[in-house]
């Protein structure tokens, strides 16, 4: 690895390498997805990936047939691997509406560069996420019932659950966040409309690009309307999460029964969610040559926002035990000392170790700046944050107030199978989301140029 | 400098391409002074200095958000009072069936996804998107207008327009050329 020259300012370097202009960096990005060949590597990538997809496929045709007995689910644990990676993967997504949402009403310009890659992986991840609950009933064809629609049966939803605010949320996330990233791609496509060569590719970006012409009057209003969905995005991501918390803090099994659960989710949320957008940007701007634009100033941002909300999530693990001692309450006493040194306490310790004590090497800049090293945290961190939810939802739910009703959870092969198809699944969205879209916002990384700022000639 | 003639044509209107950005906004700024009314300008990316320049205040995408918003809210909350108090009424020990606390998720991600519909959908119907033909396109060097040049468009539908007036005009620009656009 080449030795990291860093000038003493807060900043590592430039947001983008100063070679660039309008026309380079827009053939840079464009060409990734116009003239790049298709090389092996990509599709040994996708091709593993696909592999990996049909754990899914087989996990899910078996699950249909025999019905959710086929995970290791039971009463007591009747969540198990489908509310754990439920959470994980809508966790995830939060990153990339953080990054395109919040950061862009922070003015923080270095989102310039990544936002449009966090935004997709946002997107597949509340895809993957989805699956779980709609496979949870067993009967996803019933899954209607979950929605507000009139039925021969006379029934509604019970607007006073959680569980049905999930359904709110979660669809809404999944809506708004396709309709920022699209927004976000109309110039883009625009652009790949007018570069491509291939008539084909000129009519399918044309027909996405829906007649864009980069008019000064549609800039206008599509700024506004860029800000809008930022606006309202902001709270959104914020709920998602809460309501997420909500489906175990309105309960009242120990250890969920907290008011500190909503915070504490959407910092662990973001907290994955950056973990991840570094795990997939660091092969990716190595891969494709993307440096000169997701420089390292990229990756020592993230890794500050990973470690600030590492330590958000500390004070969360510490705030929980202190609170099942302070409480005085027997089952949460009770709770904290079997999550501890209980049958799981191996997992408790592990989350510990990835979540709490790896994340304290970021206090380094020059751990921040090895794109090698960061890409290991990341890889932790996202083991971590997945055993967070494994300890959550298992620890509390084995062992609450009847010791007659006590029980054990492993997970099944099938359960695995489900888990591991819907990595496969993101993997394979991400490599066809490389090779068919500019994964850069081509038109904001114009305006992160010196180029383009407005210098006017004196007039005469 | 020069302007391209192709014989006989209908004419949209006479496009000036120039090369910096600050170029351009001083151009659409005189463009504005001259007193022409239909005119545009295109850019690579969204010129904030033009919206003075061209005098640009639309804020009905606002409007349409602030009124999607205001539908969403009414509609979630009106939902979820109307399903547990009307149709589905459920008596837990004599608890309210308008149990609003309980209401406010559901009202606010409705309100959520309504003012966010109608911001992205607000903003394509006011720029006519999608649009499958616009004369802009027939001029060969516009495809530039996505990548690193700058453009000025007077249309011919502007009671100021005149073929050898509006060029000469947008040449004292300091356009690098002018062209004109087919209808």
């Amino acid at each position: 690895m080449q030795p990291v020259e860093l000038p003493d300012k807060i900043h590592v370097g430039p947001v983008i390498d100063p070679g660039h202009s309008l026309a380079s960096v827009s053939d840079k990005v464009a060409g990734i997805v116009l003239k790049r060949k298709i090389t092996l590597g990509w599709v040994f990538g996708l091709l593993i990936s696909f592999a990996i997809l049909q754990n899914l496929m087989a996990g899910a045709t078996w699950l249909l047939i025999k019905g959710v007995g086929v995970w290791g689910i039971n009463i007591p644990i009747g969540w198990g691997f489908a509310i754990i990676n439920f959470v994980w993967w809508i966790g995830i997504g939060h990153a990339g509406t953080l990054i395109s949402a919040i950061l862009l009403l922070l003015n923080q310009s270095w989102r310039n560069a990544i936002n449009r890659f966090a935004e997709a992986m946002t997107l597949f991840a509340v895809m993957c996420a989805g699956m779980f609950p709609v496979l949870h009933t067993g009967r996803p064809w019933l899954a209607y019932w979950l929605l507000p629609i009139p039925n021969t049966m006379g029934m509604w939803p019970q607007f006073r659950s959680p569980l049905l605010w999930d359904v709110f949320a979660v669809s809404t996330y999944l809506t708004i966040s396709a309709v920022f990233w699209f927004v976000g791609l109309i110039p883009d496509l625009a652009t790949l409309r007018d570069s491509a060569k291939s008539p084909v590719s000129r009519a399918i970006y044309g027909m996405l690009a829906m007649g864009w012409r980069n008019s000064a009057r549609h800039w206008q209003r599509y700024e506004k309307a860029s800000l809008l969905l930022a606006g309202l995005a902001t709270p959104l991501v914020v709920s998602v999460h809460t309501v997420v918390s909500f489906d175990f803090a309105v309960s009242i099994i120990p250890g969920w029964h907290t008011t500190i659960f909503p915070p504490y989710f959407v910092a662990g949320a973001i907290y994955s969610g950056f973990a991840m957008v570094l795990t997939l940007m660091i092969p990716v701007r190595r891969f494709y040559g993307l440096d000169d634009i997701i420089t390292l100033r990229h990756l020592n941002n993230m890794a500050k926002v990973t470690l600030a909300t590492a330590l958000i999530v500390g004070y969360g693990y510490t705030m929980e035990a202190f609170f099942g001692y302070f409480s005085a309450d027997t089952y949460e006493r009770f709770m904290i000392w079997n999550r501890m040194t209980g049958p799981y306490a191996i997992f408790y310790w592990c989350l510990i170790l990835c979540n709490i004590i790896t994340p304290q090497f970021l206090w380094s800049k020059k751990i921040r700046t090895s794109p090698g090293i960061l890409w290991i945290i990341s890889i932790i961190v996202n083991i971590g944050m997945w055993l967070e939810r494994f300890v959550i939802v298992v620890t509390s739910l084995h062992r609450d107030f009847l010791p007659s009703s006590w029980g054990y959870y492993a997970p099944t092969v099938w359960d695995w199978a489900v888990y591991t198809g819907t990595i496969g699944l993101f993997m394979t969205l991400i490599f066809l989301f490389v090779r068919v879209l500019p994964m850069i916002t081509i038109f904001e990384l114009r305006m992160l140029l010196p180029s383009a700022s407005v210098k006017e000639p004196v007039a005469q | 400098m020069s302007v391209h003639t192709d014989g006989e044509i209908t004419l949209y209107g006479l496009m000036a391409e120039f090369e910096t950005p600050g170029q351009l906004v001083a151009a659409a700024r005189r463009t504005r002074e001259a007193g022409f009314k239909n005119y545009d300008a295109y850019t690579p990316y969204p010129i904030h200095e033009l919206d003075a320049a061209m005098d640009l205040h639309d804020n009905r995408v606002s409007l349409f958000t602030l009124i999607g918003g205001l539908l969403g809210c009414a509609g979630g909350f009106g939902l979820a009072t109307w399903v547990s108090a009307v149709a589905w009424p459920l008596n837990v020990g004599g608890r309210p069936l308008i149990s609003v606390p309980m209401f406010i998720p559901v009202t606010f991600e409705c309100t959520i996804l309504l003012g966010g519909l109608t911001a992205a959908i607000g903003m394509l119907l006011l720029n006519g998107l999608p649009m499958p033909y616009h004369p802009v396109f027939n001029v060969e060097r516009f495809v530039n207008a996505s990548r690193s040049k700058f453009f000025i468009c007077i249309e011919s539908t502007d009671p100021k327009f005149d073929r050898t007036l509006t060029a000469n005009f947008l040449e004292s620009l300091g356009a690098e050329e002018v062209a004109e656009v087919a209808e």
